[in-house]
């Protein structure tokens, strides 16, 4: 055995653990690029955007017409018809996901439960192009079985086929937090001579709401930004209104408009596209990290 | 007595609800599969899979959008695959408890919310404008790593999280270094967790549509791309392009397409849940 | 036999393990904290080469911390700090450009809850070799089986050495995590309560093996059961609330206690 004040520092080693280390540091720093990268590049077009459009009508002017003639660069429009999909969405996914996390969570036997919940999970991984696909070719005609003035492109369908692809958003994050809540509270609820519906909505639920509302915002968030369902089943009629049965058009069922035609790049009609862009990712960006603060918060409960 | 009755109804009546809820889902999805069969199952011959898209739909295939949707597939995973496994390790095994870690998660959590369309507006402006590339089939792969990174990220760290600690200590023991550890005993240990978030990853990326949009990609290609700088077409993209076709033939060829892009996503999520029933095995 | 091994690696043990000097091994004024708790509170030591030490005490007294000092593998805990020396032959450890993995080639550990690694039985013994960077086969086979012949562990696997690891027995993952611990050849051993986790005739065959090891090993190791201290050790060290309280040669500790303290632990009137 060598005497031991021959434990020297072996330079090579150290320095291939070196670059190994910053190597993967790099990667790691390219996610802050990322972002970095996509709010400077939609607020640099968006304030050469504002530099011709004054913030005031963008915010104000009830029409949408940067390709016509006769201009006009109001968001509510294209906002309208985001929000009006979205809710009609929501209204389809929240009560039959929230109903599902229940079920699954308390009355569901295991195996059952162990089935299902892949099988919801499908749903979100099927491409929305097929969804879009769906709504317009399935979910509209049946519809206009029922609602003989439902236009060919409205946002009714869209918004319901959003709808059934959000559900295990819902589904899947609340039936989680439903699940960790621990049995002692059940047993408390039960010994009482609740029956499972009273334990559920009066017990469990409230202490599982952080969850439950974690996942809302994030479903909102991701119908919100939507793309291909809408383009292809909601219209690309930009209106502001109420009525799902016409045709709509939303921020991101724009965008993709404009990229499919020929429009130049850097004029003010290319620009108009990062105005809606950035209007959405502002939207999203504060859905998001309220959601994350929530869950933060909520962890820390738990532990 | 009669309040108690009506409880034990209401929950009853709640648990016919529960189980409708959960079926209505997947009952609706196998109506909208099932219709999706018969419309276009009798369209795909081996014609379909190996013609151009042109003006009649007779006579338009899937080619140029099934070899775009090839290239894509393995160009993202050459890009996505090592950055986002790099990234992963580092933050399980090298940034646990500093300030930069935690920057590094919100931001990744953040990343992960983003509409993917934005993603395609983040391509459009740096990869095909800034960087010159054009519309071509790598600034549409970049674009589709960037979307994601977060997802092998969050799904190496899962991984990596899952090998015990003991594991660690007893390389290190040995006298190993940190990256002698990592490379010969948490890597190979945590490698179907990987493998499975990644084909997960890949499966989302060829079911994207809008992003390839707005980076460019055509509805119209009448070649398959042979470079990397070629431009190109997907198999959602030409989806996308025939529902917006009046002709009534052009939605059969539609719901032909689908079949083969829901048949690829279907065989990767396969694949996926393979590789993780076989990873988990491994620690029993 | 052909030395396989590059010059500035472990040398001389490799080829002659009769050459193997005998390591002093020292603790000088040694002070441990955890974020601010001061777990080790002063103590001096010196190991005799060539025996088995034991460390015994009540749990939570500092007698794994201090068992982890001599191959540095506290040095992963979040907060840990210490003042005092560690001499290996004379060298403090715990200097500035020592280097870790060489020590812990040296000084090798064997973990209270066995810890194969998911790999062959074959793969997880030439481990410690292999990140060495010895390539050569024959001679990686030869200590592979060198190992689990010192550990009694060749007969029961030699039909199948590609089997995994986690397929064996709790005591045979004992005995292969030693088998991995030996075939890098460190003269000192460390075991932390190396039997705790296993059944009585796994713990029996283990503790035969240690009796054989401390031939050529010099081994400390720490445990809770006082009768496993009483069988196999030479030496033995009462730690209590952070301090040695006695040390001493096992037949006086047991017989014989200096301190009331170590008395009460041993007859069990606390533990």
């Amino acid at each position: 055995m060598p005497d031991f004040s021959y434990f020297k520092l072996s330079y090579m080693r150290k320095i291939k653990e070196l670059i190994i280390e910053k190597s993967l540091l790099a990667s790691a720093l390219i996610t802050i690029a990322v972002t970095i990268g996509i709010i400077l590049v939609l607020s640099i077009e968006a304030v050469q955007f504002f530099s011709e459009v004054s913030i005031f009508d963008f915010f104000t002017d009830t029409q949408w017409t940067p390709l016509f003639t006769e201009k006009h660069f109001g968001i509510l429009p294209l906002l309208s018809g985001t929000l009006l999909t979205s809710f009609i969405a929501i209204a389809v996914a929240l009560p039959i996901g929230l109903t599902i996390s229940i079920y699954l969570s308390e009355y569901a036997p295991r195996n059952f439960r162990k089935t299902v919940k892949p099988l919801l999970e499908l749903l979100a991984s099927i491409p929305t192009v097929v969804y879009g696909f769906f709504a317009l070719i399935v979910v509209t005609p049946f519809l206009q079985e029922f609602i003989p003035n439902l236009a060919g492109f409205n946002s009714l369908s869209a918004g319901i086929v959003m709808g059934i692809m959000i559900i295990p958003y819902i589904s899947s994050i609340s039936e989680d937090a439903l699940h960790a809540v621990p049995a002692s509270l059940r047993e408390a609820s039960y010994g009482m001579g609740a029956t499972k519906l009273q334990t559920a909505f009066k017990v469990i639920v409230p202490a599982a709401s952080s969850g439950i509302i974690v996942s809302i915002i994030l479903a909102i968030s991701r119908a919100i930004g939507e793309t291909m369902i809408v383009a292809i089943a909601a219209g690309q009629q930009p209106r502001l209104t109420l009525d799902p049965t016409v045709p709509v058009e939303t921020i991101t069922a724009y965008i993709v408009q404009v990229s499919l035609g020929d429009v130049q790049h850097g004029s003010l009609e290319y620009r108009t596209i990062f105005a809606a862009g950035i209007t959405l990712f502002v939207f999203t960006f504060l859905l998001n990290t309220i959601s994350y603060r929530i869950r933060k918060k909520y962890q820390e409960k738990y532990e | 007595m009669n309040n108690i009755q009506k409880n034990r109804w209401k929950d009853q009546a709640f648990k016919y609800w529960g189980v409708f809820c959960t079926i209505i889902g997947l009952v609706l999805l196998t109506v909208f599969i099932g219709d999706i069969l018969i419309d276009g199952i009798v369209r795909i011959d081996w014609g379909f899979i190996t013609d151009l898209p042109s003006r009649k739909p007779e006579n338009s295939g899937i080619y140029t959008a099934l070899m775009g949707s090839i290239w894509i597939l393995i160009l993202t995973t050459i890009i996505a695959f090592p950055i986002g496994v790099a990234a992963g390790i580092y933050l399980e095994e090298y940034a646990k408890t500093n300030k930069l870690a935690g920057l590094l998660e919100i931001n990744i959590s953040n990343l992960a919310g983003v509409p993917s369309i934005i993603y395609g507006l983040l391509g459009l402006e740096v990869f095909v404008r800034i960087m010159n590339l054009g519309a071509s089939v790598l600034a549409g792969a970049l674009t589709l790593s960037l979307l994601i990174l977060p997802i092998v990220i969050v799904a190496t760290r899962e991984a990596i999280k899952a090998v015990p600690k003991s594991i660690k200590d007893a390389s290190y023991a040995l006298g190993a270094s940190k990256w002698q550890t990592i490379w010969h005993q948490i890597l190979p240990a945590s490698g179907g967790g990987i493998l499975t978030g990644v084909i997960l990853a890949l499966s989302r990326a060829v079911g994207e549509t809008a992003p390839l949009i707005v980076v460019g990609a055509l509805a119209y290609v009448p070649f398959a791309p042979s470079s990397p700088m070629d431009e190109f077409s997907v198999m959602p993209i030409q989806i996308f392009n025939w529902i917006s076709r009046p002709q009534s033939g052009f939605i059969e060829n539609a719901a032909a397409a689908i079949i083969i892009l829901l048949g690829i996503t279907f065989i990767m999520n396969g694949i996926a849940v393979y590789f993780r029933n076989k990873w988990q095995k491994k620690w029993k | 036999m052909e030395n396989p091994i590059k010059e500035n690696m472990v040398l001389d043990s490799v080829i002659d393990p009769s050459l193997k000097k005998i390591p002093k091994i020292e603790a000088k004024k040694i002070k441990v904290w955890y974020d601010g708790f001061n777990a080790i509170k002063g103590i001096d030591m010196t190991i005799k080469p060539n025996t088995v030490t034991a460390f015994i005490g009540p749990s939570g007294c500092g007698k794994s911390t201090f068992l982890r000092l001599f191959n540095r593998m506290n040095d992963y805990v979040d907060g840990f700090s210490m003042e005092g020396k560690i001499k290996i032959n004379g060298s403090n450890i715990y200097k500035k450009n020592v280097n870790v993995e060489e020590l812990r080639k040296e000084v090798g550990m064997v973990f209270q809850k066995p810890n194969p690694f998911p790999k062959s039985i074959f793969d997880n013994v030439a481990y410690g070799l292999k990140i060495q960077g010895i390539t050569d086969k024959k001679f990686i086979q030869e200590r592979v089986i060198s190992s689990l012949q010192q550990v009694g562990l060749w007969e029961e696997v030699k039909d199948d050495l590609k089997k995994s690891g986690l397929a064996l027995s709790g005591g045979q993952q004992q005995r292969l995590c030693i088998a991995r611990t030996l075939a890098v050849e460190p003269s000192i051993i460390l075991m932390d309560e190396p039997t705790s986790a296993l059944d009585p005739i796994s713990t029996a065959k283990i503790e035969e093996l240690i009796f054989q090891l401390k031939e050529k090993y010099t081994i400390i190791i720490v445990t809770h059961n006082m009768q496993q201290a009483g069988r196999i050790s030479d030496y033995t060290a009462f730690f209590y609330l952070g301090e040695l309280i006695e040390y001493n040669k096992t037949k006086n500790i047991f017989t014989n206690p200096e301190k009331q303290q170590t008395e009460n632990y041993i007859t069990g009137r606390f533990g």
